[in-house]
């Protein structure tokens, strides 16, 4: 890969004397899809918005294929949104609103009635052309939308939680059919959500932000599996977290004393007395009914409970979140009140260096 | 005999609510017979074979033929419409812009402006006609139909803004935000998509100020001046030796013209949507 | 924070130049400058007038004095101040009462039907006021449709001595005000949470009881407002004595406009404009309390 399409350098924003986003760098490659993901007023709509054009960075440096875009307009950008509100032009029709950016641009009209003939392929919607917006369902006037911003043959497509409104199924469908745009077309897409299923289904790379701060910037499964703070490993997926101290190491393994018992993880550049939070996902949490040669975690069967796709015991542990294990199949070897013994498999555990300022929960 | 009981019950209150709604109709017709006399007996008077209308004497249709003869109201009737037209033109352009300023932008007079809007609207008009005649005469502006104009503009631009604001409140900013995205620059934005969406507040101000325009007499009176006194001024002047059935018939004219006026309106807009809903246009 | 905020600032790269401020300029350039030249500084004006002196040929001293205000204070002046104010109250409290339930009973409608019925309440306000205002005055004459029709009924011996008098001045300030004191109750009433009323009548109390301590509480802002649409305007309102009070009836309205077409005392006419003034906020300032500005606006 070359140079960066999208390239944020030290971007600062701030709303009055809210400081939004904090001396951000970010640099989105030529042809991927990278989602921006994080809980609402994480800023995340923030940064598509300045890039777009619609907001201006209080400080820092903004550009797209290596021009800076500070002094051009958001009609001056080569980078087009899709709204979450969709933001069809309610007065015209399909055809109108498709062939809004070339009619602005003064294209022949022979042309754009050819490439409004292919958007409207691409995206399915061909003799929908006559209908109103209001006309339309939610998935469909999604589609326009699309349709609209890519006539344009954008560098970059914006995309602020365009699926927000539509119901499950339909996102789930919408999702694949983004991503197979996606790559037919070979566009950079900057998606924003909340939705971390939603992310994980169709990104190259996830930025997961908090509090104005991209907290991880990986590929989805780097994310879920090696996840960099507590926040990351909390809002990705489920995850059993125990919070202590290095207490030793030993070859390539660390003891951790947590405040529910020992455990151990990859050493890493660990030493000795690091504060550290243990990450374990469900799945991959194991157990046993007699303790285990290093481990000295356990817990009591509070509940099992079948959540469709799997089964999911959790395990009581006196001041502590309970402990979650998730299974495909039904384990009959336990029952509620047992004490099972927790371990994990080296590979499976995540030691996430416990920082002070990312750990406010 | 318990069923009986409760039917009986049932049914009383049933006719307390019946003779409530009975009641409701009544009171609702007395208010607007009460609304409508002064209506009707103005009607009426317009076909009255009586020069001073002080009383009735009989049926004749020489009002009428004589406005579209020979009538001295024309002058005036000219001159109000020509304010009208001229106030709402003036007032919708200003307070279009400004409707869309003030929700759009932030700036630091706005909310000194914002607030001012309101004091035509609540101040009595009699205090505003007086305060912009004494700012004509300082000023040496002479009376006359461009200080009407202006004069009307002041107490008919604050209605617009307001009227247009309410619309832009409720329209999606991102609209505005998608059509500069997909590189319409801001004049064109404003043209292509605000305006257009605009257009139905735009048309209910238009008619709010041109009532306002076309019946005020308050501010009107204090600086029209001598030449440029507009129907409702010269009516006002008439009053002390009595209404010709004249002024009635050409009143009810100008009545029926705007209730026609609104019957089409109404019937056109029914016709424009339905013809969006089922729109034949061949694109390909 | 504070620090981060100023270094932020200093590295924007963007400046405010004109073409920033172009937009704004372009927008609220002409309403702003009108409001300020057709209504603040007039105003400002009216209340420095308010304090000058009237000299001998009707021209104005630049020379301070309070005595515009004391002479409002003078029997003949202070008698016309106080029957305007009974009658504005007068008008407001009927309109009020016959407005309420009319809009109430419009409100019950279905929402087609209660736009048609409020476009009926509007109507004739697109009359022209005072050929309106002129057949009230031919209904009230000794010979007219009333007294004809009373004493066809044998209800009165001897025509009602009402014409020019106050009574049929105050039919003509309701004449002219009643449709605007539906509008505003109109609007809070549709707006009146009905579940709050099942939710009252649930809870065991009684239709009065539920009105008195629900429905009007909640629909006090176009209370208030229905007061500032008739109550304001109908002290001002000079049309209706010229026209319905045959020069016998004379009102605060009609006084001021005098000092300025008739008699040419600009400082005192200014005087009491300031006093329509005073009073205009003091209600704005009750309403405040009640209601938001925004929902005064009905039209």
């Amino acid at each position: 890969m070359t140079e960066p399409i999208v390239r944020l350098q030290n971007v600062n924003k701030f709303f009055g004397d809210n400081h939004v986003i904090k001396n951000l760098d970010l640099d989105i490659e030529e042809g991927e899809f990278l989602t921006l993901l994080g809980p609402s007023g994480c800023g995340k709509t923030t940064i598509l918005r300045m890039i777009a054009g619609f907001e201006d960075a209080t400080s820092g440096v903004i550009t797209v294929e290596g021009e800076h875009v500070e002094d051009k307009e958001a009609f001056e950008r080569d980078v087009n949104t899709v709204f979450q509100s969709y933001a069809l032009f309610p007065h015209m029709t399909v055809y109108d609103n498709i062939a809004y950016g070339l009619t602005v641009k003064k294209v022949p009209k022979p042309e754009i009635k050819e490439r409004v003939r292919e958007m409207l392929e691409l995206v399915q919607l061909m003799g929908f052309e006559g209908r109103r917006p209001d006309m339309m369902s939610g998935g469909q006037k999604q589609r326009v939308a699309i349709a609209r911003a890519l006539i344009n043959n954008p560098k970059v497509l914006l995309l602020d939680e365009p699926l927000g409104a539509l119901d499950l199924q339909l996102r789930k469908q919408m999702q694949i059919e983004l991503k197979r745009l996606q790559q037919k077309l070979n566009i950079t897409f900057v998606y924003v959500t909340h939705d971390q299923e939603e992310a994980m289904t169709m990104s190259d790379r996830i930025a997961v932000m908090r509090g104005g701060v991209i907290e991880h910037l990986a590929t989805p499964k780097e994310i879920y599996g090696r996840p960099k703070t507590r926040f990351v490993a909390g809002f990705i997926g489920e995850s059993n977290l125990f919070s202590g101290t290095v207490a030793s190491v030993e070859g390539d393994r660390a003891i951790v004393d947590t405040d529910v018992g020992r455990g151990m993880m990859p050493a890493e550049d660990f030493k000795p007395g690091d504060p550290v939070h243990l990450c374990v996902r469900p799945e991959v949490m194991q157990y046993s009914t007699q303790p285990v040669d290093g481990f000295t975690i356990s817990g009591q069967v509070k509940n099992m409970i079948f959540v469709g796709s799997q089964y999911r015991t959790l395990l009581e542990q006196p001041g502590h979140p309970d402990v979650k294990i998730n299974r495909v199949k039904v384990d009959n070897s336990y029952r509620e009140g047992d004490v099972l013994y927790l371990h994990w498999a080296l590979d499976d555990v995540t030691g996430i260096r416990a920082k002070e300022d990312s750990d406010g929960e | 005999m318990e069923g009986t009981v409760t039917k009986q019950r049932l049914s009383k209150r049933l006719r307390r609510k019946r003779a409530g709604r009975i009641g409701g109709n009544v009171f609702a017709i007395l208010v607007y017979a009460f609304i409508y006399t002064p209506i009707a007996v103005m009607i009426i008077f317009s076909f009255n074979d009586q020069n001073n209308n002080y009383y009735w004497k009989g049926f004749t249709w020489r009002w009428y033929e004589k406005l579209f003869t020979h009538s001295d109201l024309m002058p005036y009737l000219v001159n109000t419409l020509i304010v009208a037209f001229f106030a709402v033109l003036l007032s919708l352009v200003i307070g279009v812009l400004g409707a869309v300023g003030l929700s759009r932008f932030e700036f630091k007079l706005k909310k000194m402006v914002s607030n001012s809007l309101y004091i035509p609207i609540v101040v009595p008009e009699v205090v505003l006609g007086i305060s912009i005649l004494m700012l004509y005469e300082t000023a040496h502006f002479p009376l006359g139909l461009p200080a009407v104009i202006l004069a009307h503009v002041t107490f008919s631009v604050p209605f617009v803004i307001i009227i247009m604001r309410g619309r832009l409140s409720g329209m999606d900013m991102s609209v505005e935000e998608a059509s500069q995205d997909l590189g319409a620059n801001r004049v064109v934005t404003f043209f292509r998509i605000t305006l257009p969406l605009l257009i139905p507040g735009i048309l209910s101000s238009a008619f709010m100020v041109l009532t306002l325009s076309i019946d005020d007499v308050i501010i009107t009176n204090f600086v029209s001046g001598p030449y440029s006194t507009t129907l409702p001024v010269k009516i006002l002047s008439m009053v002390k030796v009595g209404l010709k059935p004249e002024v009635n018939a050409l009143t009810t004219l100008m009545v029926l013209v705007l209730v026609i006026g609104i019957l089409v309106n109404q019937v056109v807009q029914s016709l424009l949507a339905k013809r969006a809903k089922t729109n034949t246009k061949v694109y390909f | 924070m504070a620090n981060d905020q100023k270094y932020a600032l200093a590295m924007s790269g963007r400046k405010p130049g004109i073409r920033g401020k172009l937009p704004v300029l372009s927008t609220t350039g002409p309403i702003s400058i009108w409001m300020i030249i057709f209504v603040m500084l007039p105003l400002i004006y009216v209340l420095v007038i308010s304090f000058m002196t009237r000299n001998v040929y009707g021209g104005i001293e630049p020379a301070f004095t309070f005595e515009n205000y004391t002479t409002m204070l003078q029997p003949l002046y202070l008698k016309i101040i106080l029957k305007s104010f009974k009658l504005a109250f007068i008008t407001t409290v009927i309109c009020l009462i016959v407005g309420y339930p009319m809009a109430y009973w419009i409100a019950g409608k279905p929402p087609k039907t209660a736009a048609k019925l409020l476009m009926l309440v509007m109507i004739p306000y697109w009359t022209s006021s005072l050929v309106r205002l002129y057949s009230v005055n031919l209904l009230a004459m000794p010979n007219g449709f009333l007294n004809t029709a009373l004493m066809k009924l044998g209800i009165i011996s001897e025509p009602l001595d009402i014409l020019y008098s106050d009574t049929v001045v105050l039919i003509g300030l309701l004449v002219a005000c009643l449709p605007f004191s539906v509008l505003p109750l109109y609007s809070s009433i549709e707006k009146l949470d009905k579940s709050l009323l099942e939710a009252s009548k649930d809870l065991g109390a009684g239709p009065v009881t539920t009105f008195r301590r629900v429905t009007i509480p909640q629909t006090r802002g176009g209370i208030v407002g229905c007061i500032i649409l008739v109550f304001i305007p109908s002290l001002g309102m000079y049309y209706v004595t010229d026209v319905l009070g045959g020069g016998k009836v004379m009102l605060i309205g009609t006084l001021i406009k005098n000092q300025f077409l008739v008699t040419k005392n600009w400082p005192f006419g200014a005087s009491m404009a300031i006093l329509l003034i005073l009073i205009t906020l003091a209600i704005l300032l009750i309403y405040s309390k009640f209601g938001k500005m925004e929902d005064l606006e009905v039209v």
